[in-house]
């Protein structure tokens, strides 16, 4: 199925399942909150429904096996059979995460330790008490595009009492083309009928064209269904929700006279005819070499124990076009299916993400050759108020709204990389035994899509420590007089121009003493030195520590918060930990909105122009002699109010030129660092703000220390773009060590 | 000059761009050579090593230039307007080489290469991967990878 058609189609399945396992955490999530409607049940078990459905239709039996297992149970839950109680919903998570696994598995054609999936199966079979049936259909059929439930455990684990023989309903079902495309099965609702009490059901064929007018994947036929029941008509109603307006219906208590069918001439059932999935055997459409009789199908159902279909269409028997099976290959006549698969989402393109990239460049090239112009404009003397400036300061607005926009494609919500995280601490409260209440908040929160995939390991690690680290053991907590359950919580926001993240665990904050002694017997700083709070907490970002006692299975495998510290340093962000004996600790990461284009001071040092990120920059001042003082042989301090910052020359420290006898009248930047110290770099002179295009220098030359990027200036020269945090902080090594050196 | 029709007859054969670095002649495979483009000034980089005369910007990409009299450790020429860079391709690496001047296109057969005397006391010749005669010249071909830094190891 590699190199055909098929594997686009198979791709964009993958895709798709992607977004309902999505939906389906959503709906979990909200369960877990107490929201246990009918509407959020159905969204979760929809979701397993349709990747069971597409599954199929790829032959990915593993899947089909699992899914089917669970949306078995989720429908007991959906029939209010089964209390959503709080187990059952951490059950439900703990499935989708191996849905989630089975899906990555089977896309990439990887085997799976069945170990853990056979476990989650085996508690989701306790939960309904037995074992649940196979599906039998698609060992027959090649390619059996939908492969749907034939068992029959929904209707012996708990049949609905029928009470005497009142009144009864009457249901005229007559199935549209779009409701087999979008996967679903006429059978199970006949037998979810059979619920409501006694049925008997006549199959309706009036419809059926003859055998030479027959397309194979419209609904021709009907059925009749007679119910004798008490129950109400809405409850009739409820077994077709799912497939409202893919299907005529009609619904009527007994006795009144039985009203003609709706009107069958709509487009669905005319002239449309759907290159789609179709369900198995059971659909009559299906089997175009059978044609000649009409399929006496539905019949069975009726009966207590569901034979499988008796006229399966074989291969041969398949309609002649290669089926598309993709179960959002939504049908031309309207976003119905779309919709319903999507579980409602707004409508969306899929676009390959090169193609944005390539926009992203373009865009970049634009910006640049924007502000060529400009220069030659202004170079060329030509007076501000001319039509050729104003037409340039349109194409300037023009420029920066574009930008924009491209950029906002790329932006991405958190949530799936929230939803990532909410199953890491599923994972490991499980492991290390505690009982972890996991919130996020912000989950819309946008960032750029390359960001947010790289975000992924440092954050993992981040939310691992956390729940290892971070929170007390479930005694330690009760005997703190703290709730049993620890709470960590993620959270997103947008602050000035960049994205906070915050990691936040309610544990015992860190243990300083502990962390110091560690840091002196590990070498890492000389004994006996006096410490700040901060200083002592900022320790835990040095490479080679670790404070657990003993490697957990956990976190502790030799990659520290040095390296998560580094991964976000590399996406320009910075980490800052906060931390409250008995409170809790927080890690704060605060990272740029996007990659691609940064708000910089143009500043020249050394004759070199360089770019300098404005969001670094506190305030720009020019060194006045009364305000300088020397310290010690080589450092120069300045006096900003009440407090004195050391002064770099930036130009010095890149190399650029030997250190000058005074910098008395040069520009200095104060550059506020994250743990709120600042250091004022000296700069010749400062050129202009203005928005440039980040290019990765890491690519093409690699890293330099102190240089976060390049940039491309309006001349068509190459600026560097300084890392000031970075620069200062390779300067004079880190600020504890310099404190660690006077002091020593 | 050679057409390409000679070369149908030897699979070995290959053609090299030749230039001039200080009184040198080196030369390159040219199916190595994406582009050949005048000396345009290079910004900087810091801490970069002397061979790097910095980076330019090529159509919109972060061009690192290689000072290729430097790298072989030779006097380079008279800076004039016949300097230029080179655009070479080596693996996933795009760099460019200064040089003074280019001189030639030719065609030689793996035959015609010799290896060069084993001199491993100087360091530059291990850039040098064959050498060949042409016109009654000494031409060296340039192993191109051992040319381009391994920047990533040596910013580490």
């Amino acid at each position: 199925m590699s190199n055909d058609p098929m594997a686009e189609i198979r791709a964009s399945f993958f895709i798709e399942c992607e977004e309902l396992l999505e939906s389906l955490q959503d709906g979990l999530t909200a369960m877990d909150d107490g929201d246990t409607d009918s509407e959020t049940i159905n969204v979760c078990f929809r979701a397993v429904h349709s990747i069971k459905g597409g599954a199929g239709a790829f032959g990915l039996e593993d899947l089909v096996r699992f899914a089917h297992r669970f949306e078995t149970v989720m429908d007991e839950i959906r029939n209010g059979r089964l209390e959503p109680t709080r187990d059952t919903i951490a059950l439900f998570f703990r499935g989708a995460d191996v849905l989630y696994d089975i899906v990555r598995a089977s896309r990439d054609g990887e085997s799976l330790d069945t170990a853990t999936t056979e476990a989650v199966l085996g508690d989701l079979e306790a939960l309904v008490g037995g074992v649940i049936e196979e599906e039998e259909a698609e060992e027959e059929i090649d390619f059996a595009p939908m492969t749907l439930s034939l068992d029959p455990i929904d209707d012996d684990s708990g049949d609905a009492p029928v009470e005497g023989t009142p009144p009864g309903l009457l249901i005229r079902f007559h199935p549209a083309a779009e409701l087999f495309s979008s996967g679903n099965e006429p059978r199970h609702m006949l037998a979810a009928l059979r619920d409501l009490g006694e049925i008997t059901t006549t199959c309706d064929l009036s419809k059926l064209p003859a055998l030479a007018d027959l397309a194979p994947e419209e609904g021709a036929i009907g059925w009749e269904v007679s119910i004798a029941t008490n129950a109400k008509k809405e409850e009739a109603a409820e077994v077709f929700e799912f497939v409202d307006g893919l299907c005529e219906l009609s619904i009527e208590a007994t006795g009144t006279p039985f009203a003609g069918l709706p009107d069958l001439d709509s487009p669905a059932f005319d002239n449309i005819v759907i290159p789609g999935t179709v369900d198995d055997g059971e659909a009559p459409e299906t089997a175009a070499g059978e044609e000649s009789e009409p399929d006496p199908e539905p019949e069975p159902v009726a009966a207590t124990p569901a034979p499988p279909p008796e006229a399966a269409p074989t291969p041969a028997a398949k309609p002649a076009p290669a089926p598309v099976a993709k179960p959002q290959a939504a049908a031309p006549s309207g976003g119905k299916d779309a919709k319903q698969a999507a579980g409602g989402a707004k409508a969306t393109v899929r676009v390959d993400l090169d193609r944005i990239e390539r926009l992203v460049n373009l865009v970049g090239e634009l910006v640049i050759n924007q502000a060529m112009l400009s220069q030659s404009v202004a170079e060329a003397g030509i007076p501000a108020n001319s039509a050729v400036s104003s037409g340039l300061e349109e194409f300037l607005q023009l420029t920066r709204d574009i930008q924009e926009s491209v950029m906002m494609i790329r932006a991405q919500p958190v949530k799936s990389l929230f939803q990532r995280m909410s199953r890491i601490v599923r994972e490991s409260s499980a492991m290390v035994g505690k009982s972890v209440r996991f919130i996020t908040d912000g989950e819309q929160t946008e960032i750029d899509k390359t960001v947010i995939e790289r975000l992924a390991d440092p954050l993992t690690h981040m939310v691992r420590n956390a729940v290892d680290h971070g929170l007390e053991t479930t005694e330690g907590r009760i005997a703190a007089g703290k709730p049993a359950d620890g709470v960590v919580t993620l959270t997103a926001a947008h602050k000035s121009g960049r994205v906070v993240l915050e990691i936040k665990d309610d544990g015992g904050g860190i243990n300083r003493e502990v962390v110091k002694a560690k840091a002196e017997e590990k070498g890492l700083i000389p004994p006996g030195v006096p410490m700040s709070d901060q200083e002592i907490d900022n320790l835990l970002f040095l490479p080679g520590f670790s404070t657990a006692k003993e490697v957990s299975d956990l976190s502790g495998r030799g990659v520290g918060m040095d390296v998560v510290r580094s991964s976000i340093q590399a996406l320009g962000g910075r980490v800052t930990i906060t931390s409250e004996p008995g409170i809790g600790t927080t890690f704060s990461i605060s990272l740029p909105l996007t990659l691609a284009v940064l708000d910089g001071m143009v500043v020249e040092a050394g004759g070199e122009i360089l770019v300098v990120p404005l969001g670094s920059i506190s305030e720009t001042l020019t060194l006045q002699a009364s305000d300088m003082e020397q310290l010690g042989a080589g450092t120069q301090l300045v006096r900003i109010r009440e407090e004195f910052v050391p002064i770099l020359d930036m130009a010095e420290k890149l190399g650029f030129r030997s250190p000058l006898a005074s910098y008395e009248g040069s520009s200095v930047l104060l550059i506020a660092m994250e743990d709120n110290t600042r250091s004022a770099l000296v700069v010749d002179r400062i050129v202009e703000q203005r928005q440039v295009v980040i290019k990765g220098l890491q690519e093409s030359y690699g890293r330099i220390p102190g240089i976060a990027a390049a940039t491309i200036l309006g001349n068509g020269r190459i600026a560097l773009i300084l890392d000031p945090a970075d620069l200062i902080a390779s300067a004079g090594s880190s600020r504890t060590m310099q404190a660690l050196d006077l002091a020593g | 000059m050679t057409t390409p029709d000679d070369n149908a007859h030897d699979p070995t054969r290959q053609e090299l761009l030749s230039f001039h670095v200080g009184t040198q002649e080196y030369s390159i495979d040219i199916i190595s050579v994406r582009e050949i483009r005048s000396w345009t000034e290079a910004t900087p980089l810091p801490h970069a090593p002397p061979y790097v005369r910095g980076v330019i910007n090529l159509r919109g990409t972060v061009l690192p230039i290689i000072d290729l009299a430097k790298r072989l450790g030779i006097a380079a020429g008279e800076k004039n307007d016949r300097n230029v860079i080179v655009v070479v391709q080596s693996g996933d690496d795009t760099v460019g080489l200064l040089v003074d001047a280019v001189s030639d296109i030719f065609a030689v057969s793996e035959a015609e290469l010799q290896a060069p005397p084993d001199m491993s006391s100087d360091g530059s010749l291990k850039c040098v991967r064959a050498l060949t005669i042409h016109e009654e010249r000494m031409l060296r071909v340039l192993d191109l990878a051992a040319v381009l830094p391994n920047v990533d190891a040596e910013a580490a």
